[in-house]
């Protein structure tokens, strides 16, 4: 999204515009959620659901990734001895009734990118009601940060505080780079679109040319606890995805947050979309 | 008996014997039927049976030839476990006619218990079936039987350790030697020898039947062992949920003859607790709340636990015991208590801070604690943490294992830290843990029925550093104070642990003062050494496992990461290089 990054902000209506074509197509990930949430059953699979959220999506109409989508049911929903990146992607770990699951896809919709994650559980699970519960603070906590304009790395500290105080792990941690959030771009659509290692080319070639700029002007496209990401929010749209993990019980929430280069607080930081599973769920509690 | 007061008694007539059977409670509840061991008489469960009492409709008999009961004629034939059989649906049929019971047995009570629930013809007059110290005959003889027909070296470690602990059953083969040695110097010494060997404590208990107890009971033995060991049935399937307590310091039986239950129990509930044989008389606040609740569950269910999946490490030993873990608010004793309430454990969190220490006895209750509390106490005040042990005593009940967690750290160097400094490492890291050893150990003592205290040293204790001499103090006293009560309290039955972490991933680090430098560079290196601690990431769960290891396995002294293992061992190989690692100033 060249229109933010580069700076110099560009008319109202463009913007308008291609945050509709973000908003349609994380709105259609989430639906491709809550459908195949409805449709798990006890004895499916992780791999079984990761099919079912590809073909649900490529039916209407994608076809390319950011990455593809994933599944994780039980403690792997916690990371629980996760030591290789090999052991995100989904293995014949069946789900169960009580087991908690998570669904992270990143599907490339018309040339617009969506990264998001949904956590459920089959049937009853308090701990996981709990973990859900408590994330609200940490959508709060990022967006207020994030306005202040406070360096991401602190905010990241900031966040992990909080799921320490909570009682919980940070299970992002485990992600490469231990990163909570990353950039996310429109990608071009080609013909072919080939993916490496479950990542989408084409959207690989975006991060990387960022972590190129990023390098020569002092930011990155990964918003990590390194020293790297001690910067303040650079403009664009960031997938954040804060995951708690509780003894062998994760759950995490991933959405669009729009970082603009705008001097008053409310246009510089605000979330693509507040109608969202999560959200919703919020409300309904409060 | 001392409950003979509040219990009634009466005769309950079986072939040629009558049983003297005692009641207490309301006979409108559940049922509880005692059967009593060898050689003792239904006065072993006088303790357990006033306790459950007030709950359910409590029934204990003396088996045939023991205590008030007449003795068959003749002995021999008179104590096959078909009779025994026949007494207990005579008892049953006069205490409970139409209400399945919940049957109870110690020793060799256990054993005949075991064949009431899987022979066929009690079939629905039993509801469950707690054992303790006694395997079924059966079992036992199948157990044999598989570690003789493939002996490898483990099985046949087995058979020997068990073969060596079952002395007395040999011995009592002997014709009329056991009879005479009861009658005569044994039947004289056993109370003292009880108290000696298995701390029960002296008083109305063993009663003066004793010797005719003794004798008699030698033909549960010559009846039964031989005949069933060597021709185990081939059905013996239990047809109500058991619930299996296994004493580990057992004298006479070996936690391994259980091994392989499951295959003969359908429903099968596992208890370990750390005491010796006679658990009805050293361990009885223990033994009624699992019978209550084993029962209560039953009762209200009809199955023996609700509860999927596999059960949780240490389910078994800390299931329903009353742990107390300060400093609970965060980092090692959040993690700590989280352990224990997986477990099942009643979880008190104790902390300064409230509201952490609120979500710790929280989140608590989600993962499996059945009751939790918070408490807001500095450890470092006697007057509070008295305050704190007897409202914990009078309202939760007396603390089953005591965690001193709660601790601060201090660096700087030596002649940098202030007095008040050194006050308030002390106050906190020795007091605390001085304060809850007595508070709470005293009550501990005075029940005489074991415990266990964890005391949280540091792999400082043992590691000396020019850079923390106050919190090294302050962590050395606490290891050597844990030595010190282990060996005053081994006799009382209290194990006490000191852990020695070494360096773990918790906020100790942004609280630890450093002496003698500005706010702002304290404040640096509190971050710095944050960071450090976060890039070794050891998690302090690992630490809460340990604990628990600890007061499972009761080990004295536990150095739990592998830096805290290497300097100990470094201590002892050569202390001169752990004093040469002491003068290195750690990078700040």
């Amino acid at each position: 999204m060249t229109s933010m990054a580069g700076g110099g902000l560009a008319t109202r209506r463009e913007l308008d515009a291609d945050l509709r074509g973000f908003r349609e197509v994380q709105r259609l990930s989430y639906a491709c959620a809550e459908a195949v949430a409805a449709q798990l059953r006890p004895g499916v699979t992780e791999r079984e659901a990761a099919r079912m959220q590809r073909d649900w999506l490529r039916e209407r109409g994608v076809r390319d990734w950011f990455h593809l989508p994933f599944a994780w049911f039980g403690d792997r929903t916690a990371f629980t001895g996760f030591r290789i990146p090999l052991q995100f992607f989904p293995t014949n770990r069946v789900l169960e009734p009580g087991m908690p699951f998570i669904l992270d896809m990143a599907p490339v919709h018309k040339g617009y990118t969506a990264d998001i994650g949904y956590s459920g559980c089959l049937g009853l699970n308090p701990v996981h009601d709990r973990l859900l519960a408590d994330l609200e603070a940490h959508r709060e906590l990022i967006l207020r940060e994030v306005r202040e304009r406070r360096p991401l790395r602190e905010i990241y500290q900031d966040v992990e505080r909080l799921m320490v105080r909570q009682g919980y792990a940070n299970r992002h941690r485990a992600y490469p780079f231990g990163v909570i959030a990353h950039l996310v771009h429109r990608t071009p659509e080609r013909r072919w679109s080939p993916q490496l290692f479950g990542f989408g080319v084409q959207s690989l070639k975006g991060l990387a040319s960022d972590a190129l700029h990023g390098h020569r002007e002092g930011w990155s496209p990964l918003w990590s606890p390194y020293r790297f990401s001690d910067h303040p929010p650079h403009p664009g749209l960031w997938a954040v995805e804060p995951h708690l993990g509780f003894r062998g019980t994760g759950a995490k929430f991933e959405e669009l947050l729009v970082v603009t280069d705008s001097r008053d607080p409310q246009e510089s930081a605000f979330w693509l979309d507040d109608d969202l599973p999560h959200v919703r769920r919020w409300q309904g509690l409060s | 008996m001392a409950a003979a007061a509040s219990a009634t008694e009466r005769w309950v007539r079986t072939g040629e014997v009558e049983l003297c059977v005692a009641e207490w409670g309301d006979r409108t509840q559940p049922t509880v039927l005692l059967v009593h061991g060898y050689p003792d008489s239904k006065e072993v469960w006088s303790q357990v049976a006033e306790q459950l009492a007030d709950r359910f409709h409590v029934v204990a008999y003396d088996v045939r030839g023991c205590g008030r009961s007449t003795a068959p004629s003749p002995l021999r034939g008179g104590y096959t476990l078909e009779r025994l059989t026949d007494d207990f649906l005579a008892v049953v049929d006069a205490v409970s006619p139409d209400r399945p019971v919940h049957l109870v047995g110690h020793d060799w009570g256990s054993v005949q218990a075991w064949e009431f629930v899987t022979v066929s013809r009690t079939e629905g007059r039993i509801a469950s079936f707690t054992s303790m110290s006694g395997p079924s005959l059966d079992h036992f003889g199948h157990w044999i039987k598989q570690r003789t027909r493939r002996p490898g070296p483990r099985r046949v470690g087995q058979l020997l350790g068990q073969g060596a602990k079952s002395w007395y059953v040999y011995a009592l083969h002997t014709p009329r030697l056991p009879e005479a040695a009861w009658r005569g110097p044994l039947g004289k010494r056993w109370p003292r020898l009880l108290e000696r060997l298995e701390g029960i404590p002296a008083g109305d208990y063993p009663t003066a039947s004793l010797p005719r107890d003794g004798a008699h009971g030698a033909w549960l033995y010559r009846d039964n062992v031989r005949r069933r060991l060597l021709h185990p049935r081939t059905d013996p399937f239990a047809h109500a949920p058991v619930q299996l307590i296994t004493p580990i310091g057992d004298a006479f039986l070996s936690e391994r003859l259980y091994d392989d239950l499951d295959q003969w129990v359908p429903q099968l509930t596992r208890r370990t607790i750390a005491a010796k044989h006679w658990v009805p008389r050293t361990r009885p606040d223990q033994l009624a709340a699992w019978i209550g609740e084993f029962v209560s569950t039953i009762e209200a269910s009809g199955r023996s636990s609700v509860r999927t999946g596999s059960p949780k490490p240490y389910a078994d030993r800390f299931g329903g015991q009353l742990v107390l873990v300060t400093g609970a608010a965060s980092g090692i004793g959040r993690a700590t208590a989280f352990a224990f309430a997986e477990a099942g454990a009643r979880v008190i969190a104790v902390d300064r801070d409230t509201e952490g220490a609120t979500r710790t006895a929280e989140l608590a209750r989600l993962i499996g604690a059945p009751q939790s509390w918070a408490e807001t106490v500095d450890v470092a005040d006697e007057a509070a943490m008295e305050k704190l042990a007897d409202k914990v005593t009078s309202e939760y009940g007396v603390v089953d294992v005591l965690v001193n967690n709660a601790g601060i750290g201090l660096a700087g160097s030596f002649l940098d830290t202030t007095t008040e400094d050194w006050r308030r490492v002390l106050d906190v890291n020795l007091w605390g843990v001085i304060h809850g050893c007595r508070a709470f150990g005293r009550r501990m003592a005075e029940r005489g029925q074991g415990g266990h205290i964890v005391n949280t040293a540091s792999a400082a204790a043992f590691q000396p550093s020019r850079a923390l001499p106050a919190y090294s103090t302050s962590k050395a006293a606490v290891l050597m104070l844990s030595e010190c009560l282990r060996a005053e309290l081994a006799g009382q039955g209290i194990g006490v642990s000191a852990i020695c972490p070494g360096i773990v991933n918790t906020n100790i680090t942004a609280t630890t003062r450093f002496t003698g430098v500005t706010e702002e560079e304290q404040k640096r290196r509190q971050e710095k050494s944050s960071r450090l601690y976060g890039k070794r990431n050891y998690p302090p769960e690992k630490v809460a496992e340990a604990v628990l290891r600890a007061v499972a396995r009761n080990q004295a002294v536990v150095p739990v990461t592998p830096e805290a293992r290497g300097a100990r061992l470094l201590g002892r190989i050569s202390p001169k290089a752990l004093r040469g690692l002491a003068r290195i100033n750690p990078p700040m």
